[in-house]
């Protein structure tokens, strides 16, 4: 899939690779919601930001990949961090993270596991993905400022509107 | 030729001179007033050169340069069919007789901006007639305000950053006239837009100050929108292309579609209205005075409102297709018209009632760019750029004279009926100046003011906007009269305030040279365009005009001769009014009317109160005050209604039905809602989770219920 | 490769960070959820995007990065709010909205 071959040899060796991704993403994102520690939390956080800038690499999105490890990992694991510090929250191993309705949680996330997971076998089965060539940057490029030009200016308008409320609201008067 | 193909440099010159004074300014010998001044005195050098290469550029046969360009213009994208055919099926009033030569425009590319989607967007330069004028005319004005400063801003205690900005707001509009696309003219209108905003709130310590530049700057960008939508629009409706020959052509071929030139001229005139202070948006350009005066001469003259009017003038072709300015049947009205013509009026009459002589020259002002707004949409296209001229010389001249009386006469006070009177004996140079100023404002014969508002007017008349050519008459009247009164108050009578008490004196050579200048220029400059001379119609004359069919008239002594009397008459009645003493003063106390009309005038037309109380209130107050309206009188009537009527209806059963029966019943309900009240009650704990948990659990199941649905 | 590789791990993610969302105290941890979330839909949209060799998907997800941006700046603007007026920003005692 990241290039035309299709031999099944490299077949395997993606096989294992997205199986170690996948792997290390699950176990971090579990550790993620569980970590007794903030900081632990969010550098297993990072570790699953890591993970899916893999995933798009391994989808020929590379543009993408970047993005995500210069916004998500640059900007907003530090951006949590610093909410982390300012709000002065217990930085230490503590067992007060988590709230009474753990097992109502627990219950929900799964069943909706289930029905995602039920839904998808169901719908796409054992359907490949086709072999993709790599998406180049000036493509995407082109496709924002042609055909999505009036979204692109809109979400320009919300970061400035966030960026506006943000200071208003986190201001002291 | 080198001259015209480099013209980049003219406004890179003032550029790069505001990056040297803000970062070495300080450390030099004169706080960086020498680089300002030096770099306008190399810009008005190469001014001058360019204008002399224009001049001395081979002038070819109209048709032939129109029919070169053509092909040009038409090699836009999708674009097949020739652009001569539906121009020429204009029809054209009588009259028009261009003169036959013409100098083509030279055209550069410098270098690829960006290329956006495909579309390729070039930084280049566009010099014709008109941007070889303005480039005179800004850098001209912007040398002498430079100078001016230098005397005038001494010891102020951000002169260097005072002269930065100076530089900086005179390459805004630098950039913006030699522009070749939209896209840059757009750059250079902001850079004005921030420059005006840092200029006029140069003193910000006080809050007056701050909020007029806040002022100026919000009120410009309400009509900025009107500047993207509208070159967004033609961007679209030429065949993306920014440049604006290429626009301009596209719209005079006739293959844009009368409605998008309408909404995008429509569009761009409401960033005009914005920037060239034009009715209703006005109101910044008087709070303006809050900067300092060689500012206000800067942004009056050359500058900023001109920058609005210069737009029309540059775009004119888009103009004269959307308004269908002369064409048959169209003419007598247009929005822009309107819109200027009603600018003359309204703030010539605001002009009588100020004492800030620095607000009688706002308001004389917003009635000037009135004129060449009029001028442009009643197809006296020529006109309006030779008022855009010569206004700017006896404007700028006006203003550095307030400035000089502030320094000199009346230690640096503005108010007319306070500090000033009988400053002529004291400044005679500044007195000279103004008073040859204020006469060739208002319009009497060799000087500058009159030539240019002679054709204005003139185009008014011949191409059947009757109304106007009245509007242009009285406003020229008042404007006669209006500007009599202020050189009345400043210069005769008794001296007042702190012109009796400071010892008014000259002000130094750095303040009257540039008067003097000025004062000669407003007298002489009318002359271009004199009958039997006319260069500056030749000089200017481009090819949108040719191909639009823009007419133009010869000079009318039966239409001279009615402005000049009708400009004496106003100097008349000024004159036997304040000089005489004649006429029924204080009229406006005794006589209740027309006292309302002057409290009405004193507040601006309640413009402002409009403005802040009108539109920011209503969405404040009305809407609350709606609302409980709403609820009081509506729904709580319906809620009574209910009320009395559920009554009535109970009695009746009460007295039909058993009230056993009826009491279980009752009983048996009021107990089912209040153990359901309770029950409901522990799942709305206020905490937001639980109610996530309560969402996902319930999208969960329906996603499963919608599942099983589809799958079966 | 199969498609389900992606959106089942994709699932997962989404699944961990509503656990996440619902069963953490702490503000910032629930910001950490929701990032979790809109991962998942960002891997979710770009494997679509290459399923169905359109570009759409990449757009899309783009998009979502920056709405995520904007998203953080506001969430941790509120948090801070939060913990300046009450001293702490443990969720379960933001509960003054009840019955």
């Amino acid at each position: 899939m990241l290039t035309a071959a299709a031999s099944t040899d490299l077949n395997t060796v993606e096989y294992v690779v997205f199986g170690v991704i996948a792997a290390s993403m699950a176990i971090a994102a579990i550790r993620v919601v569980t970590a007794k520690n903030i900081v632990h939390a969010a550098l297993y956080l990072v570790v699953v930001l890591a993970g899916v800038a893999a995933l798009y690499v391994m989808l020929a999105a590379e543009f993408i990949a970047v993005v995500q490890v210069l916004v998500y990992i640059g900007a907003i694991v530090v951006l949590l961090l610093f909410g982390t510090m300012l709000t002065r929250a217990p930085i230490g191993t503590t067992s007060d993270l988590d709230n009474e309705q753990r097992g109502v949680s627990l219950v929900v996330s799964l069943f909706l596991l289930g029905v995602l997971g039920w839904t998808l076998t169901k719908a796409f089965g054992w359907s490949h993905m086709p072999e993709t060539p790599v998406q180049r940057t000036a493509d995407v490029g082109n496709s924002i400022f042609q055909s999505f030009v009036i979204p692109f200016e809109v979400v320009s308008i919300l970061l400035l509107a966030a960026l506006v409320g943000a200071v208003v609201i986190a201001r002291r008067d | 030729m080198f001259f015209l193909r480099n013209a980049w440099i003219i406004p890179a010159i003032p550029v790069a001179s505001f990056w040297v004074i803000l970062l070495f300014g300080k450390r030099l010998p004169k706080k960086g007033s020498e680089v300002g001044v030096a770099a306008l005195a190399i810009a008005f050098a190469l001014s001058c050169l360019t204008f002399g290469a224009w001049i001395a550029r081979d002038a070819k046969p109209a048709a032939e340069v129109v029919a070169a360009t053509a092909p040009a213009t038409a090699a836009g994208p999708g674009h097949v069919e020739g652009g001569e055919g539906a121009g020429g099926a204009h029809e054209l009033p009588s009259e028009t007789h261009h003169a036959e030569e013409l100098r083509p425009a030279v055209d550069r590319n410098l270098f690829t901006w960006f290329e956006m989607g495909g579309t390729k967007v070039e930084f280049g330069t566009h010099i014709d007639g008109l941007a070889v004028t303005l480039l005179f005319v800004v850098t001209l004005i912007s040398l002498l305000v430079h100078i001016f400063s230098t005397a005038y801003m001494k010891g102020d205690r951000r002169y260097t950053h005072f002269f930065a900005s100076l530089s900086l707001f005179t390459s805004g509009m630098l950039i913006l006239v030699t522009a070749r696309t939209t896209l840059q003219m757009i750059l250079g209108w902001e850079i004005m837009g921030l420059c005006s905003f840092m200029l006029i709130g140069h003193w910000w310590e006080e809050k007056p100050n701050s909020d007029a530049a806040l002022k100026a700057f919000f009120t410009t960008r309400t009509g900025d929108v009107g500047l993207l939508v509208g070159v967004s629009i033609l961007f679209f409706g030429a065949g993306r292309t920014f440049d604006a020959a290429t626009i301009n052509a596209a719209a005079l071929s006739g293959r844009m579609p009368h409605w998008v030139l309408l909404m995008g001229a429509t569009a761009l005139f409401v960033a005009v209205i914005g920037k060239s202070a034009q009715f209703p948006l006005h109101t910044w350009l008087p709070d303006a005075m809050a900067g300092p005066t060689p500012v206000s001469a800067l942004i009056h003259a050359a500058t900023m409102v001109v920058a609005g009017v210069y737009l029309v003038a540059r775009m004119y072709g888009v103009f004269w297709k959307a308004f269908s300015i002369t064409a048959p049947g169209h003419a007598g009205f247009n929005p822009v018209a309107i819109v200027g013509g009603l600018t003359i009026l309204i703030a010539a009459a605001l002009a009588f009632v100020q004492n800030d002589i620095k607000k009688v020259l706002a308001y004389s002002t917003v009635s000037q760019l009135g004129y060449m707004v009029m001028g442009l949409g009643v197809g006296a296209w020529m006109g309006a750029v030779f008022h855009i001229f010569t206004h700017a010389f006896f404007k700028a001249s006006l203003f550095l004279g307030a400035g000089s009386v502030s320094h000199g006469g009346s230690h640096h006070s503005f108010d007319m009926k306070k500090d000033m009177g009988g400053l002529k004996k004291h400044m005679p140079i500044t007195f000279w100046t103004f008073a040859v100023s204020s006469v060739a404002l208002a319009g009497i014969p060799i000087l500058a003011g009159f030539w240019s508002k002679d054709e204005i007017l003139l185009g008014a008349g011949k191409n059947g906007y009757t109304v106007f050519l009245v509007v242009g008459l009285m406003g020229a009247m008042m404007t006669a009269a209006y500007m009599t009164r202020c050189v009345y108050l400043t210069f005769f009578g008794e001296a007042r305030g702190n012109a009796a008490h400071h010892h008014p004196h000259e002000s130094p050579p750095a303040i009257t040279g540039p008067l003097v200048v000025l004062a000669f220029l407003s007298v002489v400059a009318g002359l271009l365009n004199a009958p039997g001379i006319t260069l500056f119609g030749k000089w200017n004359l481009n090819e949108v005009l040719v191909t639009a069919g823009v007419p133009e008239h010869t000079f009318n002594y039966g239409y001279a001769a009615v402005s000049t009397l009708i400009a004496a008459t106003g100097i008349v009645i000024g004159g036997l009014w304040y000089f005489r003493n004649l006429g029924p003063h204080g009229i406006t106390q005794r006589v209740k009317p027309l006292h309302a009309g002057y409290v009405f005038l004193d507040n601006k037309y309640y413009l402002d109160v409009l403005y802040t109380d009108g539109v920011v209130g209503s969405i404040k107050g009305p809407i609350a005050r709606g609302a409980y309206w709403v609820n009081q009188n509506v729904l709580d009537g319906v809620v009574n209604g209910v009320g009395i009527a559920a009554r009535r209806v109970a009695q009746f059963v009460y007295d039909v039905i058993d009230q056993q029966v009826v009491d279980g019943a009752v009983n048996g309900a009021g107990f089912t809602a209040e153990s359901g009240g309770s029950l409901l009650r522990v799942f709305q704990t206020g905490r937001v989770q639980n109610y996530a948990a309560i969402m996902f659990g319930v999208a969960a199941l329906s996603a499963l219920g919608l599942a099983v649905l589809v799958t079966k | 490769m199969h498609l389900n590789a992606f959106l089942l791990l994709a699932a997962f993610l989404f699944c961990t960070g509503v656990y996440g969302a619902l069963a953490r105290k702490n503000a910032v941890l629930v910001l950490m959820s929701i990032e979790l979330i809109l991962n998942a839909v960002n891997v979710n949209l770009v494997a679509f995007g290459a399923f169905q060799r359109s570009i759409v998907g990449h757009i899309f997800a783009l998009f979502v990065v920056a709405i995520a941006a904007a998203e953080v700046g506001v969430g941790l603007a509120i948090v801070l709010l939060i913990y300046r007026n009450r001293h702490s920003i443990d969720l379960t005692e933001v509960d003054l909205m009840k019955g």
